[in-house]
């Protein structure tokens, strides 16, 4: 393993002049939100890069230390705003985990099942974008991002049945959950998985029996194991890389020690194995969700009473780290109580931002166009990055 | 009295020419917009003009005519102005030599494909300006690949279509459609359809259309070279994107498609014409959304590694062949 990760840049000898600094972003089509490049090119080649983040810094911890555990969670949505169900679910478990609250049976079963699908959800929205960054808004990409958005579009609704709201949901509580399903609800969301399913083996036959999709995506990107390792990403870079680690294995949450799936791990590390491995992901997230379905236990969904007051939730002192598999890698949270309503200080560890410092080393050597594949197959959601 | 007729006789037919071609290529942009929406399982324009938005392309022209007109301080202002220009010209002048019909042409040039293609690669020009006088570093990246990539894709363009030309013997278009009166080229056997695949491909490459739409880029360069332009002037360059392809589509017809061949009286020459064209054009849209596009390297390296020997190679078999049958046509 390499001693530091210093920053990668490459020297082809033209020098001074012949160089020039671009600026991608924060206005840019496939910043994926506000992310800023400067990269240095020497024609189309990149030599150099500068990442600047913190464009969309909102004080979350601070939010989190000047809130209380009733009100967090919902605000805790909006650092992954993508997959605000799992966002939520990591700052409740932090809670839980430091007040050894107990969840009720049901309630743990329907946290997997809304993190399942929304995982796919976010995949869903990944595999638009990640098309469009390489097809561009006015070709085939946006041809893609379309046909995606008309699946996420059926999640959103099966949670917007659920919760009532369609991107931010306030699902869950600490101690549970703060809705249980309608009625219906199970046999809609068994056939929207598998109407997914069958559009995911369209949308596998449109991409990967396109020669021009490998050709942009087949050795392009390369991110060894321990690069990976060194720099600290996870989630479906790491797997794309050949390390089989899930949170959900390693260290199960939530009753996934009840349920069987599979860790997709592909090992060549480009985007085409990072896509590989998030086509699988696909697959594994319906089977877990249909494995709550189909075992989802009667019972209470909180071990807490509903929300009266935004005091009624006091921590003991001590300090924890919870940590959840999200769509896009390891999300955790870092939480110190002092034995109040509202914890001493709070840090997330955003998947994203971890994922995105592998940018800096990756890009030298590759092409301008490469730059949006790249980061586009990273899968950066900007509100966690900066928070 | 002799004064107008002078007029008329000569201002007349350019002017009916011009005009029809650019509501043609008007209501492209609508059948575009409608086939992509279809494609996407979306509706497209429809509440400009119930029902299915047939005022939307005119909407859209008046909308960037009422549009601020910007030009960038560090802009070269005067090429940047003219820029737009440069590059519509050569567009429209393509159709001078196309002929529509049997004797339904502006000029019946007998080196009238030679002229189209000339004019067709004269497009670079505005580009490149396009590229310079914005004082932009998109703008200047989309420029050097515009260059790279048309200059690398006229080659094989040409040599193709100098396919039907051998085939022929005559660089005058009449003749060309004329010789395929029996079978159209497209229908020869082999050499017809790997022709006609090499110049669909090529075509597609050489207008930086998707696949090959490195120049305009959006999700790199934003918008290539046309990055600054906004108004009527970036009206005028989207404008003559749609006039070029569409005069490329026209020049496949001529070529492949035995012209205004078909079916029924001869006054229906146009008709069958056009509606190939637009066929044609309607193709070159299905790629368009539905491939993703390749890298700068790559198309550099499909041109010269695979396009240009390939196209060299059909050129000589189709030679090799016109040998053997005996003669030129």
């Amino acid at each position: 393993m390499p001693e530091t990760a210093e920053r990668t840049t490459l020297d082809y000898g033209y020098g001074g002049s012949e160089r020039l600094v671009m600026n991608m972003g924060p206005q840019h089509p496939s910043a994926h939100g506000v992310f800023r490049m400067i990269l240095t090119l020497e024609g189309e080649t990149i030599v150099g890069v500068d990442p600047v983040i913190g464009y969309l810094h909102r004080c979350h911890e601070k939010l989190g230390e000047s809130l209380t555990y009733v009100q967090y969670p919902s605000i805790a949505s909006k650092t992954d705003y993508v997959s605000a169900m799992t966002a939520e679910l990591c700052y409740v478990r932090a809670a839980e985990q430091l007040g050894q609250i107990e969840v009720p049976r049901r309630a743990r079963y329907l946290r997997v099942g809304v993190a399942e699908l929304q995982r796919v959800a976010s995949h869903l929205l990944w595999l638009g974008t990640w098309c469009m960054d390489m097809g561009g808004a006015l070709g085939g990409g946006a041809t893609m991002f379309l046909y995606c958005f008309r699946e996420r579009e059926m999640i959103l609704d099966l949670f917007e049945a659920l919760t009532g709201a369609r991107l931010l949901y306030g699902f869950h509580q600490v101690g549970g959950t703060r809705y249980d399903l309608p009625a219906g609800w199970t046999v809609r969301c068994a056939e929207t998985l598998a109407h997914i399913q069958r559009r995911l083996l369209e949308y596998e036959a449109l991409l990967e029996g396109n020669a021009i999709f490998l050709a942009r995506t087949r050795g392009v990107g390369v991110i060894s194991p321990a690069l990976a390792q060194e720099v600290g990403v996870s989630g479906p870079l790491l797997r794309g890389s050949g390390i089989a680690h899930d949170i959900r294995r390693v260290e199960p949450y939530s009753g996934y020690d009840e349920l069987g799936f599979e860790v997709p791990v592909e090992s060549a590390g480009d985007c085409l194995a990072r896509y590989r491995v998030r086509m699988q992901e696909f697959r594994q997230s319906a089977r877990i969700v249909r494995q709550v379905l189909d075992g989802l236990p009667d019972g209470p969904i909180s071990s807490r009473p509903g929300v009266k007051s935004v005091a009624q939730v006091k921590l003991p002192k001590g300090e924890t780290y919870a940590r959840i598999e999200g769509p896009r890698g390891e999300v955790g949270i870092y939480l110190v109580s002092d034995g109040a309503t509202k914890p001493y200080r709070m840090k997330w560890r955003g998947a994203s931002f971890s994922n995105l410092a592998v940018a800096g080393h990756i890009l030298p050597g590759h092409k301008v166009a490469d730059a949006v594949a790249i980061l586009g197959s990273i899968d950066p959601v900007f509100g966690e990055v900066d928070r | 009295m002799t004064a107008v007729g002078w007029i008329l006789g000569t201002i007349g037919p350019p002017f009916l020419l011009l005009n029809g071609v650019l509501i043609l290529v008007t209501y492209l942009t609508l059948l575009e917009r409608k086939f992509a929406a279809r494609l996407q399982s979306r509706v497209g324009p429809y509440e400009v003009g119930r029902p299915h938005g047939w005022l939307q392309p005119v909407a859209d022209g008046l909308k960037l005519l009422l549009k601020e007109d910007i030009v960038p301080t560090a802009a070269d202002r005067a090429v940047y102005n003219l820029a737009p220009i440069v590059f519509l010209v050569p567009a429209f002048l393509m159709y001078a030599a196309i002929p529509f019909a049997p004797r339904l042409a502006l000029a019946d040039l007998d080196l009238g494909l030679l002229f189209v293609l000339a004019v067709s690669s004269l497009e670079v020009v505005g580009l490149f300006m396009c590229g310079w006088g914005s004082n932009n570093k998109y703008a200047l990246l989309s420029a050097m690949r515009a260059v790279n990539q048309i200059i690398s894709y006229e080659v094989p363009f040409i040599l193709v279509a100098l396919v039907p030309v051998v085939l022929t013997g005559s660089l005058r278009l009449q003749t060309i459609v004329d010789a395929q009166a029996g079978l159209w080229f497209v229908a020869w056997p082999v050499l017809g359809q790997v022709a006609f695949a090499a110049f669909v491909v090529t075509a597609l490459a050489s207008e930086n259309r998707i696949p090959f739409d490195i120049v305009e880029a959006e999700s790199e360069l934003v918008a290539g070279f046309r990055v600054e332009y906004s108004g009527m002037k970036f009206g005028l360059i989207q404008l003559a994107e749609f006039v070029h392809l569409f005069g490329v589509a026209c020049l496949g017809t001529l070529l492949f498609l035995g012209g205004w061949r078909g079916p029924g009286p001869a006054f229906l020459g146009p008709v069958w014409f056009v509606g190939k064209a637009v066929v044609l054009f309607t193709g070159i849209i299905w790629v368009r959304w539905s491939f993703i596009r390749i890298r700068v390297d790559q198309i550099l390296a499909l041109s010269w590694k695979v396009l240009l020997p390939a196209a060299v190679v059909l050129l000589l078999a189709t030679a090799a062949f016109v040998v053997a049958r005996g003669g030129g046509g």
